[in-house]
């Protein structure tokens, strides 16, 4: 391993323990403290990608989330994989593999590149302009345009690691624990207030933390020492929370905040296993100090996209934090006192300085002075006008800049370089402040979008560089005074602090620096993943394009997966530039959540696999899961379906259960209806309102069928209502409408008659529902009520009982969903597994047979009974299901009763239930199958369709029922049902199949 | 056409730069009177003056535009495009706009990269399998390409999918319709922009309805940001603001305005290559040109105009693609954002004359107003010039919500999209 | 997510809240009065506001009580909460 790279700096890189990774297959080492990006620049690998686009090669550009270019995929295990990795954020672990992505066959030689040729036609919006002939090639075009676009590879095998929430609500949130979010952090959480500090780096501190210069000092040392006794000092804050790999996503209303903490990416394989991956923070938290930093912008100018083209702020921290020089004869190319920061740093460490470029005229504040005394030759006044080099910078061509900046003039100065740091001064991180809903005001002097005081969302506060201060000593005065204010402190231990910087004297700004070339034979990169250039934003502009939203769109910039990070103030210089308008006016992108790309999986949490909904199960469920049972899902519940027996099919078994119901005893678990009690002196009143038919008069003791509306007047629900006492009675409704019909009889109870003396309380899971019908259930039934009178004169169709069983209560109904004599026992559901087994044991001499929803369904459809959501949609009347008897005409009002009379609702010509038989008996239809009455018409016009279909086994041949235009009046007639390769006859008839006299009820 | 694009004319300015490029659409000022202005300038609105222009000859008219153009739901949906629609109204306005899609980059003379990579709609219980089979049915009658499939035809035409039987709500089938998919939503707007600007209509961005202005029954202008402009036809499609605008003329719509929210993963190779929905598990995705992961989550249920929803409706949105897809369970969220959606309560939208002369409301596409952009141009174009709607968009009257003749399009899962 | 003071159980996330649109939009007494254009007004016309709008919310996870929130819909700010039947604590 290469150590000429390194430097010795043990505080942050352990440099005692190696690590070996491989890098696009090559065995490579690094430390513990690493990123990838940083042991990758230790063994002088700058080539880590290729361009979007051009596929144009790439190297390590930044240090941190804004990086454009150094993106890799991570391992190659299917499931595991992890496409688009910041190498400048994944921390170094043993066994690190890691991959360039979007080059083929390899990162050094990548045939995309032809693209690069190519860039004079792929301008900004090109394909908008081209594709288009033969009109139909689009998709062919398309499919080369789609494998040639994308960056890393998805994972092809399901994610086996676990993610996790967490609710937190806190007084304060401190976002950033650079310098200032260390100040606020301590002075909330002294006072008193549950304080929650994030940061998304490994360790606290932010820049300030290597900063270990002479210019910088606060109380006499350096800053980096006085902020880690700080940072030492806050550990032990009782009120203080610390959370590091934590990063802030998103900050939404009511200081609704995620954040997303890694707890694994950094560990080696074998430390992962049965450990949390992520966890997302779901914070609530009183109020809120954002101090999320600044970045440093690039330059843009001439082939800025170069490998070894970096942020100068990020060789610094290359050299400062992780000991590793990015090259051996490094340029800076600035235009503020940054850029001079890092040559310090370089040059302590024994860089060789080629030069510093300057586009300023001159500057002599006290880090330049310092800078000069390194005898290190600054060029004022000058700019690159051109870098050299394919895979690596190797030189850089300089120029000096006329006096307004638009050209550059005299002799082009060619320097070797094979690492070129990059700094055209700072942008503040105003993501979570624009995002929580506040608004932006444009400074000037240098070009920065701040929080606006005056339109910040309350109980919050910007505090550091995202707010604009740039000098240690406005951020530390500064913070210390806003976070006073904000939280209503008095006194400070960061009162009375000295703090010396080197005061920045001179700003200068140009947005896209000129060149030697005219423009349309530069490269001037702004968008260094999406590859858009000045000339693109240019382009956009003269054929139209203002508004930044436009132009962002058209050339793609700033929507990469650093989402403009380091390439939208450029644009926006650049239009304002060209358009002659005000950046302030211009105004921003939208900068939309999350801050930097957030995993599925942690947004997901545990609710994947079986939490993913929850499961409802009656009391039997296990009896049916024991005797086979399938099941089907309607809503959270899981219904037996039916239980197929010696390798029975699903339509066998069901012909089976079937017969056997009507023929000697079938037994139903219906607990999943929904039940609702209700009580109140205004019970029948408040029935007589909600149900279409009348309820006053109906006797305790007895049950009655009733029919649900919409206010708009179509069927909503149904089921049977029981009198259980003058004042009580209990509601049955489907299974899937039982919530949406209770919060809809809650609406009505509390808002619009909320003089009615009536409680409603679900009690769905209380009670178990076992269904006994067919000619033998009453045996069944007086052999597990042994002493209950089932004479029909005590105890006719449509009444109720209560009863015991085994001294246990229960209520018994005599109703019946089949047209079989059948009863219903409902019981507490922790007995009713018990009495499902005594009816079973109770049934064995008369082949008492289980069955399920689908039986339920054919018996039901044989008596012509409707199913609520499969014979209505929502469009159905209660005269369109030839329910007209069920309307309570004389009643003044009830829910949707209006609607009833509007001058399309009384149309006779809608679509009503009817019965369908085919002409040949053994042919089923096809739910959801159309009705037509001409087969030779285009489009050929649909009567209806069929809504229910079964073979029945008791009458021996196939049944439905459907709806169809004016079907009241359609008795008789024939009709087809088209199928895609047939037609089938069918013959409208009534719906009721079986038993049309009711003969059986009493049976 | 003047300007014309095509590899030649791409060619032609590469040699001199790409710096003779004319502009795609003027900038101009407002007129003091037009024959007609469209307020909106959504894929909708630029498409309604497009035909107002190319087909009834109506060019002295204007575009109307808050912001920028394309910057609301057009520029903000998951380009879903299909037209599989269960009632026969919906189908005939669906399908008239998909067949228009299949011709629209060459009318336009602009790349809307119109893909039809297929729409597959996927059944979870046995009601969705009735009602998908019953849509499927139908369409086929309505001379709409759509099939059923079941759950191995299901994996073959899109493997990535989990059609385990064990999982939740297991995968029942579905159907497909091949001639569906996606575009690119941008240029829809540009590409009409463009088109109705060389037909002579002024696009006038930047520039806020304040008012209408009627006499009476008779519409006579609007007030705006850049003055009154006089017109005695006026055309809304101000899709989540139509509420606004009706109230400025004292009008009162069936409309509730909803967040709607989408998202966008990393970009990756390819790994989806079709549209699939789904309504039971509310899931829907597609793969970008770019590689990025497009995925629609559902609507707020309160009003609102923040174009904001809430968070745990992206949640519970990715919870079930990972039910569907748990290969994505590492892919990463790049950029989430909202759009408002006005909302009818049969989900259906309406392209109607108002009881005010000369002002039509083209609105209530609620989720799914993009697929529509070119047919809905088309017939409220008809409508504006002829003072009748087209017979393609007669059952899309204003008067259904009076007479109780709905197009519910909600079926069982109560969502329609 | 905005947070909502449910009058009965106090300060709850949003999620524990559904909407039921418009509020004071009076069921008519005597339907069959109406026209069926009155009819509509009620049962679909509404007022769809950007801005202060008044309107009802059931603690549906929780004591599943109806009541009145104040919220401007331009930027989802609740202004005021009050019980069914009581008078608006802000002017209409």
């Amino acid at each position: 391993m290469s150590q000429e790279l390194r430097i010795n700096n043990n505080k942050f890189i352990d440099q005692t323990i190696r690590l070996s990774f491989k890098f696009n297959g090559e065995k490579l080492y690094g430390y513990k403290g690493d990123t990838l990006a940083s042991a990758l620049l230790a063994n002088n690998i700058h080539l880590v990608g290729r361009s979007f686009k051009y596929h144009r090669p790439r190297g390590i550009m930044t240090c941190g989330s804004e990086e454009p270019n150094a993106i890799v995929q991570i391992g190659k295990d299917p499931s595991l994989t992890d496409p688009n990795v910041r190498a400048t954020e994944i921390e170094l672990y043993e066994g690190l593999e890691a991959f360039s992505q979007n080059c083929w066959p390899n990162v050094k030689f990548d045939i995309g590149g032809i693209n690069n040729l190519l860039s004079p036609l792929l301008p900004a919006g090109f394909y908008y302009k081209t594709f288009m002939w033969p009109a139909s090639f689009w998709e062919k075009y398309e499919f080369f345009i789609r494998h040639s676009a994308g960056l890393g590879k998805s994972p092809s095998k399901p994610d086996p690691d676990i993610y996790d929430h967490k609710y937190y609500h806190c007084d304060v949130l401190v976002v950033g624990g650079g310098i200032s979010g260390i100040i606020a952090a301590k002075l909330s959480a002294e006072n008193n207030n549950e304080t929650l500090l994030l940061d998304d780096k490994n360790t606290l501190g932010g820049t300030t933390i290597y900063q270990k210069n002479d210019c910088f000092q606060i109380n006499g040392t350096y800053t980096n020492y006085w902020l880690e006794k700080e940072i030492n000092n806050i550990k032990n804050i009782k009120n203080l929370t610390i959370k590091t790999r934590t990063s802030l996503a998103a900050y939404h209303g009511y200081n609704y905040l995620l954040a997303k903490e890694n707890l694994t990416d950094h560990l080696n394989p074998d430390e992962r296993k049965d450990k949390i991956r992520q966890r997302l923070w779901k914070i609530r938290a009183k109020k809120v100090i954002i101090a999320t930093g600044s970045i440093e912008r690039p330059l843009i100018f001439n082939n800025n996209d170069r490998p070894g083209i970096m942020l100068s702020s990020a060789i610094k921290k290359f050299i400062d934090f992780y000991g590793v020089k990015t090259g051996k004869e490094i340029s800076l190319f600035t235009n503020n006192d940054s850029a001079y920061e890092t040559a310090i740093s370089l040059k302590k460490s024994g860089v060789n300085i080629v030069s510093i470029i300057d586009i300023r005229d001159i500057s002599s504040s006290k880090i330049v002075k310092e800078v000069e005394k390194l005898n290190i030759k600054i060029y004022w006044k000058h700019t690159v006008v051109n870098t050299e080099g394919y895979r690596r910078i190797s030189f850089i061509e300089i120029m000096q800049l006329s006096d307004d900046g638009s050209g550059v003039i005299g002799k082009k100065i060619k320097l070797k370089s094979d690492c070129l740091g990059i700094s055209g001064g700072w942008t503040p991180m105003v993501h979570l402040f624009t995002q929580s809903g506040g608004k932006l005001k444009f400074r000037s002097d240098d070009n920065v979008f701040l929080p606006d005081k005056s339109k910040t969302p309350s109980d919050q506060i910007s505090i550091g560089s995202c707010n604009g201060d740039f000098d240690i000593k406005d951020i530390i005065l500064n913070s210390n005074k806003e976070v006073k204010t904000f939280l209503g402190i008095k006194n400070s231990s960061f009162d009375n602090l000295k703090v010396e910087s080197s005061n920045e004297e001179k700003k200068k700004n140009i947005w896209l620096l000129p060149s030697d070339k005219p423009i349309g034979k530069t490269k001037p990169f702004l968008d260094f993943q999406n590859d858009s250039t000045a000339k693109d934003v240019k382009l956009a502009l003269r054929e139209g394009f203002k508004s930044i939203e436009h132009v962002k769109r058209y050339t793609t910039t700033g929507m990469g997966t650093d989402q403009g990070k380091l390439s939208n103030m450029h644009a926006l210089g650049i239009i304002a530039e060209t358009t002659g308008t005000n950046m302030g006016e211009l105004g921003t992108t939208t900068f939309r959540p999350p801050y930097t790309p957030l995993t599925f999986g942690a947004i997901v949490g545990r609710n994947v696999g079986e939490f993913f909904d929850h499961t409802r199960k009656t009391a039997m469920h296990n009896w049916h899961v024991q005797n086979k049972a399938k099941f089907e899902n309607v809503g959270q519940w899981k219904r037996a379906w039916y239980y197929p027996k010696n390798g029975e099919s699903m339509f066998e078994a069901v012909q089976r259960e079937s017969k056997a119901a009507r023929e000697s005893v079938g037994i139903l678990d219906a607990s999943t209806l929904g039940k609702i009690d209700i009580q109140g002196t205004d019970a029948s009143e408040f029935l007589n309102r909600v149900y279409t038919n009348a309820w006053s008069k109906l006797a305790i003791g007895k049950c009655r069928y009733g029919l649900m509306l919409n206010e708009d007047g179509m069927v909503y629900d149904d089921g049977v209502t029981t009198r259980l006492g003058e004042n009580r009675y209990i509601m049955t409704t489907t299974t899937g409408g039982a919530a949406n019909v209770l919060s809809k009889l809650e609406d009505y109870l509390q808002t619009e008659w909320p003089e009615l003396d009536v409680y409603l309380t679900t009690v769905t899971d209380h009670f178990s529902t076992i269904s006994i019908c067919g000619p033998n259930s009453k045996k069944i039934l007086n052999k597990v009520i042994p002493y209950l009178d089932l004479s029909n004169e005590n105890f006719p169709h449509m009444s109720f009982k209560n009863s015991k069983i085994n001294g246990i209560k229960c209520r018994v109904m005599r109703i019946s969903f089949t047209g079989e004599h059948s009863y219903e026992i409902n019981i507490q559901s922790n007995y009713s597994k018990n009495v499902w087994e005594m009816c079973m044991n109770a049934g064995k001499d008369y082949n008492i047979t289980p069955y399920g929803t689908e039986t339920m369904h054919l018996l039901r459809a044989e008596k012509g009974f409707i199913i609520t959501g499969q014979d209505t949609d929502g469009t159905m009347t209660p005269s369109d299901l030839q329910m007209d008897w069920i309307i309570g005409k004389k009643k003044f009002d009830f829910i949707g009763k209006r609607s009833l009379y509007r001058s399309d609702t009384i149309r006779d010509d809608r679509k009503q239930l009817v019965g369908l038989l085919t002409d040949d008996p053994k042919e089923i239809l096809e739910e959801g199958a159309q009705i037509v009455e001409k087969l030779n018409q285009k489009p050929v016009e649909m009567l209806g369709h069929v809504t229910s279909s079964y073979f029945s086994p008791n009458l021996n041949k196939s049944i439905a029922l459907a709806v169809m235009k004016s079907g009241k009046k359609l008795k008789g007639k024939k009709f087809f049902v088209p199928m895609e390769n047939k037609n089938i006859n069918v013959t409208v008839t009534d719906t009721v199949f079986f038993d049309k006299e009711n003969k059986r009820l009493n049976a | 056409m003047k300007n014309k694009y095509s590899i030649f004319s791409l060619i032609k300015n590469a040699l001199s730069g790409h710096e003779n490029w004319q502009r795609a659409w003027r900038d101009p000022e407002p007129k003091n009177e037009y024959d007609a202005i469209i307020v909106g300038g959504g894929g909708h609105g630029l498409a309604t003056a497009y035909y107002l222009a190319k087909k009834h000859k109506m060019t002295n008219i204007a575009v109307v535009e808050k912001g920028w153009i394309g910057g609301g739901n057009t520029g903000r949906n998951t380009t879903i495009i299909r037209s599989n629609y269960l009632w026969d109204a919906s189908a005939g306005l669906y399908d008239h706009a998909l067949k228009i899609w299949e011709g629209l980059s060459q009318e336009l003379n602009y790349n809307v990269m119109f893909s039809q990579r297929g729409v597959m709609n996927l059944a979870h219980n046995l009601q969705d399998v009735r009602d998908l089979k019953r849509r499927t049915h139908a369409n086929r009658l309505n001379g709409i390409d759509a099939v059923w499939l079941n759950t191995d035809e299901v994996k073959k035409f899109c493997p990535i999918i989990n059609t385990s039987q064990d999982i939740r709500y297991p995968v029942l089938g579905g159907t497909l319709q091949k001639r569906a998919g996606t575009a690119r939503h941008d240029a829809v707007a540009w590409g009409y922009a463009r088109g109705a600007d060389q037909l002579g209509v002024d696009i006038i961005q930047n520039c806020e309805v304040k008012g209408i202005k009627r006499d009476g029954d008779q519409v006579i202008g609007i007030e705006t940001s850049k003055g009154f402009i006089k017109s005695k036809k006026i055309g809304v499609v101000a899709a989540g603001h139509s509420s606004v605008l009706a109230n400025m003329a004292g009008l009162k719509l069936p409309l509730e305005s909803k967040p709607l929210q989408a998202l966008v993963s990393e970009p990756v190779k390819p790994i989806i290559d079709t549209v699939v929905m789904s309504n039971a598990v509310h899931a829907y995705v597609s793969q970008s040109d770019k590689g990025e992961l497009v995925i629609g989550a559902g609507t707020d249920s309160y009003v609102s105009y923040t174009q904001k929803g809430s968070h745990n409706i992206v949640e519970e949105t990715l919870r079930a693609i990972l039910e569907l897809y748990p290969i994505f369970s590492r892919m990463k969220m790049l950029r989430q954002w909202g759009g408002i959606v006005d909302i009818c309560p049969d989900a259906s939208p309406i392209i109607s004359k108002t009881q005010v002369k000369g002002l039509y409301f083209n609105c209530g596409w609620g989720t799914g107003g993009f697929k529509a952009t070119p047919g809905s141009g088309d017939l409220f174009a008809h409508t504006i010039a002829n003072d009748e709607p087209h017979k393609l968009n007669a059952a899309f009257n204003i008067n259904r919500f009076v007479s109780g003749d709905l197009v519910d399009e909600h079926g069982a899962a109560a969502v329609a999209h | 997510m905005f947070i909502i003071i449910c009058p009965y159980c106090g300060e709850r996330d949003q999620t524990e809240f559904s909407s039921g649109g418009e509020a004071h939009i009076v069921r008519p007494k005597q339907p069959t009065e109406l026209s069926d254009d009155e009819w509509a007004e009620f049962l679909f016309m509404r007022k769809n506001i950007k801005g202060i709008q008044f309107e009802r919310w059931n603690h549906s996870h929780g004591c599943r009580k109806w009541f009145n929130v104040v919220r401007d819909t331009s930027n989802d700010k609740i202004h005021a909460v009050y019980k069914m039947g009581e008078k608006p604590p802000i002017n209409k």
